[in-house]
């Protein structure tokens, strides 16, 4: 008897033992297979009410865009020593050439974050701007999350609207490789005291209510975005800081490389994505 | 800097047409019921008054109250009588106040 039970304890260890060595396995295979969502991707639109999507469809109606009228005045001025404006460089922010330098605003919401060679880091449109201001211009770089930075990122981010994202990230051998696999390894993590990975909402629990909120896959294609809850517009990484406290755990700093390397990971998870921002989200 | 207003309107109608008037103004529209991290009540600003006028006669007009979201968004139609111009106005708690004319032709 006694040994009869021994044995189905045993067993019964055993058995579990394989059940947890089947879900690490699962896991890490899941973690090393190729995209997450197979072709499922889709756009946090989709969990929008039609009342706000009808918000962000029209541009009159999209409060994003005020913010988007006062960046197109400064985009126009000269700015700084160098008294240059951003127009000089790059011509009319929907200007195809892209102006005397050739860099059309058109397709960097679309391509951005991406590698830049003076910080070994990827690098995001707001800290971009922020660069052309300090390089070029020799102006007082705007403050991360001011109005006047994110209606900037705002313009420039919409002359892409409704291309596809692209990105290469997840090839080894390109630059923001290491950036993507950190960011994926910070989006699989357990953090804060509730002890949530981004993944367990975003990916498990994507189209399911987390108390009354829908959740949606956590893309970034709609970013910069006018939310409502906010009554302004937010950067991505103000949403990454609000998801952070949510779950108890200390937000990293706005522009900080663990937010780069997460916004690169997210590019890549919303690769074919069209570019949305401004968008507008409850 | 200050941000416009921003308002549209059709440009051409006929005489006696219902036409949509959409206006966006941009305003932080604080309550007065929140309070800073000293504990000190942040002071109501917000605007409370939107007319719009139409050759010096008032046609539409709205109060706004302390739970109307920041830069309120306001739609709605008035009929074309005869060309001319629109003056929207809106009033804040300071006494500031902005407005944005549109001028309209009515065949």
């Amino acid at each position: 008897m006694t040994f009869k039970k021994t044995a189905i304890t045993a067993g019964l260890i055993a058995g579990f033992g394989l059940i947890a060595a089947a879900c690490t396995q699962q896991k890490e295979e899941h973690m090393g297979m190729g995209h997450p969502y197979g072709d499922e991707v889709w756009s946090g639109y989709a969990t929008a009410t039609p009342e706000t999507r009808a918000m962000q469809d029209d541009d009159f109606e999209n409060p994003f865009m005020p913010y988007v009228d006062v960046a197109a005045e400064i985009y126009d001025s000269p700015q700084g020593e160098a008294n240059k404006s951003c127009a000089d460089c790059h011509g009319a922010p929907d200007d195809a050439e892209g102006g005397p330098m050739g860099i059309p605003m058109k397709g960097v919401g679309a391509r951005y974050p991406i590698y830049d060679a003076e910080m070994h880091r990827p690098i995001n449109v707001e800290l971009r701007v922020n660069r052309c201001r300090t390089k070029y211009q020799k102006a007082k770089p705007f403050k991360y999350e001011s109005d006047e930075l994110l209606g900037m990122t705002g313009l420039v981010v919409m002359q892409s609207r409704g291309m596809p994202r692209v990105t290469t990230a997840d090839q080894v051998g390109d630059e923001l490789y290491p950036a993507w696999l950190q960011g994926k390894a910070f989006y699989y993590q357990r953090r804060g005291q509730l002890d949530l990975a981004c993944k367990h909402c975003h990916e498990d629990n994507a189209m399911n209510m987390v108390r009354a909120e829908l959740l949606s896959q956590g893309q970034s294609n709609g970013f910069p975005t006018y939310r409502l809850k906010w009554q302004k517009p937010g950067s991505l990484h103000r949403r990454f800081r609000g998801c952070n406290k949510n779950i108890r755990s200390i937000p990293f700093a706005y522009g900080a490389e663990e937010y780069l390397n997460l916004e690169t990971y997210l590019a890549w998870r919303g690769k074919g994505l069209p570019v949305e921002g401004p968008s507008v989200r409850k | 800097m200050a941000k416009k207003p921003r308002v549209k309107l059709p440009k051409k109608a006929k005489a006696g047409d219902m036409i949509q008037v959409k206006t966006l103004a941009s305003h932080k529209m604080e309550t007065g019921n929140r309070k800073d991290k000293k504990g000190n009540t942040i002071p109501r600003l917000i605007l409370n008054k939107f007319t719009c006028t139409f050759g010096g006669k008032e046609v539409f007009s709205a109060d706004m109250h302390p739970a109307v979201s920041a830069n309120p968004y306001i739609a709605f139609f008035i009929t074309a009588t005869a060309s001319g111009t629109y003056e929207f106005t809106w009033t804040d708690d300071a006494g500031k106040s902005m407005s944005v004319s549109k001028d309209i032709a009515v065949s």
